[in-house]
């Protein structure tokens, strides 16, 4: 059982670095221990079990020693915070930690107040409220989104990081239980048009950011997404509605959508011209790449694990496609001279992360690991001199080679791929 | 290398293909059917009963007036442009006042994006340079009248942003000191970086690309 493992590992670890500090009543978590490691464990102040706990209350709280943060990196309208992933546990992102990545900030809405247009190429051009549209049938799935700049920290040969978390490289991904209305149902109730071939997506925030969309797309998984986790959308991903193409760009995936125009061409917006296409090294620009290649990135150990001792470790980490199901992990632990299958953790949903586990005994000596993924497709995740090869160097999106993590014989852990150029 | 190609009207004519690409993908059993969706089913499922109504007449008809009020785009064939125009010389008194202190004096400097690529650049890829890279001049009327200025979004008239439009072009070299633009001779302006546009080639598979 993982679960038993990481309790195990846990409290070994936990053990070596506090000396034998009396941990009973305790739950610690393997990087509470690994923390452990390196700082100075405050025991807690009272014996819970001599005095009366705190009474019942309408909105829970985290565990005061667990406060994983977003990281923001501007405070500016244009700007993003990431998903600490190194922190979370099986594959749903807690809503208030779901990636941000906003053109011009927050927008506040009245669900009350806001309406959908849909029109263009239809047969009843039609506006729906939020009640309108939580009234017809609804459909949920988990699945992930993901910026596709992600990754680009570790792309430039020349600015190759070493000490970057998986956080600061990777964080721009999360994962949800979505909730809404299927994009096809909508547009069944509007009539498309023969001829038409694209939709029009557009936001009510205050760049009124628009993206082109096949037609074909919307009519096959996407949905006009209210709910998340549980609880209506979060105003930072996209209140009161948003636009879900599952295993697609983010960016695409338009938020507080307040307009779709059935088109028979795209528009070419900003954002899918300037912004979000590929600059290839034969002098063409990738245009639409819409779909994100399988990926996967290794969250234990990672930057800035410490690992305290040598013996038994659980490599963990996610891996997910936009192609459907991921159906192999590998894992190298030899600096990718040599390769082991990973578990894979269910459940293993298409178009979702999935957490991948490899129990490693590190023998205390300096290596490199690395993990990589295979989808439904065949497709492998490459290295990063695939990419270049196949790209050049001068790509801003769709950065999905493998990454890798060096461990010093000492256990300090940091981001490993510019050890194996 | 498949290119875009275009119809007289200029409109992309290739683009129709990508929508076919990705009806190839794993998961294009749709909810149509009223089935359970993704290749191996149970991973999500689209709720539309076979008998589900034709229509179900929740939301209401939108009024040609409600959709003029919204349908603010602007497509490269000149669709959705509105009357007006603006002259260079209107341009730049409206450029340094709304948009030079976040893009510089002549385009090139920034802090935000460049319209303009400075002397010494690399030829490929340019950045994110107006006048390098995008491939319609049509996108950045679209962009501006949008978007900008930034603290001030929907501010600006129509005749405004062809002015400020005109400007830029002039600043690349594309049209002259005493140009005025307005819809036809917008659509006409001809970018560099725009036969450099390609569908994505990227299918799944062992293929890296």
């Amino acid at each position: 059982m993982p679960a038993g493992q990481r309790t195990k590992y846990s409290r070994r670890a936990w053990l070596t670095a506090a000396s034998g500090t009396a941990a009973t009543g305790l739950v610690m978590t393997r990087f509470d221990a690994i923390r452990a490691g390196v700082q100075e464990v405050v025991p807690p102040p009272v014996d819970p079990t001599k005095v009366p706990g705190r009474f019942v209350s309408e909105v829970g709280r985290r565990a005061t020693g667990e406060q994983p943060r977003r990281l923001v990196r501007t405070l500016a309208l244009s700007s993003s915070s990431r998903t600490p992933l190194q922190d979370l546990q099986g594959t749903i992102t807690p809503s208030d930690l779901h990636f941000e990545r906003h053109h011009a900030g927050i927008p506040e809405i009245l669900a009350e107040d806001h309406e959908l247009l849909v029109h263009g190429m239809v047969e009843r051009p039609m506006v729906f409220r939020m009640a309108d549209l939580r009234r017809y049938p609804q459909a949920s799935r988990i699945c992930f989104i993901e910026c596709s700049g992600n990754g680009g920290g570790a792309y430039n040969r020349n600015r190759m990081p070493t000490n970057i978390s998986p956080q600061q490289l990777d964080g721009l991904l999360s994962t949800s239980e979505w909730t809404g209305v299927m994009l096809s149902t909508i547009l069944r109730e509007v009539g498309v048009r023969p001829g038409a071939s694209w939709i029009l997506a557009e936001g009510g925030d205050a760049a009124v950011m628009g993206r082109s969309v096949p037609l074909d797309k919307a009519m096959d998984d996407s949905m006009l997404a209210y709910g998340q986790n549980g609880e209506a959308i979060r105003p930072e991903q996209g209140y009161p509605v948003r636009l879900l193409l599952p295993g697609w760009e983010g960016n695409a995936q338009v938020k507080w959508l307040r307009r779709i125009e059935v088109t028979d061409r795209p528009t070419m917006t900003r954002d899918e011209t300037s912004r979000y296409t590929d600059p290839l090294k034969d002098g063409t620009a990738r245009q639409f790449s819409f779909v994100m290649d399988a990926k996967s990135i290794i969250t234990f150990p990672s930057y800035p694990f410490v690992l305290p001792d040598r013996g038994w470790w659980e490599i963990e980490g996610l891996a997910w496609t936009g192609r459907g199901r991921i159906t192999r992990v590998e894992i190298s632990t030899d600096g990718g001279r040599s390769w082991a299958d990973a578990a894979l953790q269910p459940p293993i949903l298409s178009k979702s992360t999935v957490r991948f586990r490899h129990l490693w005994n590190w023998d205390g000596r300096e290596t490199v690991i690395l993990s990589r993924a295979t989808d439904e497709t065949g497709y492998v995740q490459p290295t990063v001199q695939q990419l270049w090869d196949a790209r050049g160097e001068g790509t801003a999106y769709h950065h999905n080679h493998q990454r890798a993590w060096k461990i010093a014989s000492d256990g300090t852990v940091t981001f490993g791929l510019g050890d194996l150029l | 290398m498949r290119r875009l190609a275009r119809d007289g009207a200029g409109r992309c004519t290739v683009w129709m293909t990508v929508g076919a690409l990705a009806a190839c993908a794993p998961d294009a059993s749709g909810p149509g059917a009223g089935t359970a969706g993704s290749s191996a089913g149970g991973d999500w499922t689209a709720p539309l009963a076979a008998d589900a109504p034709e229509r179900f007449g929740f939301g209401s008809d939108a009024s040609e007036e409600r959709v003029a009020l919204w349908d603010i785009d602007v497509k490269p064939d000149g669709e959705g442009l509105p009357p007006g125009s603006g002259s260079v010389a209107a341009g730049r008194e409206i450029y340094e006042l709304a948009c030079m202190q976040c893009h510089g004096a002549t385009g090139t400097e920034g802090p935000n994006d460049r319209f303009v690529a400075a002397g010494d650049w690399d030829p490929w890829p340019p950045g994110r340079v107006f006048g390098a890279y995008w491939p319609y001049a049509t996108t950045f009327f679209d962009y501006t009248r949008r978007a900008m200025p930034q603290a001030t979004p929907g501010s600006l008239s129509d005749d405004d942003v062809y002015a400020i439009t005109a400007y830029v072009l002039h600043l690349n070299g594309m049209l002259p000191e005493d140009a005025v633009l307005d819809s036809a001779s917008l659509v006409a302006i001809e970018m560099p970086g725009r036969d450099r546009f390609v569908p994505d080639n990227r299918t799944g598979g062992p293929e890296i690309r």
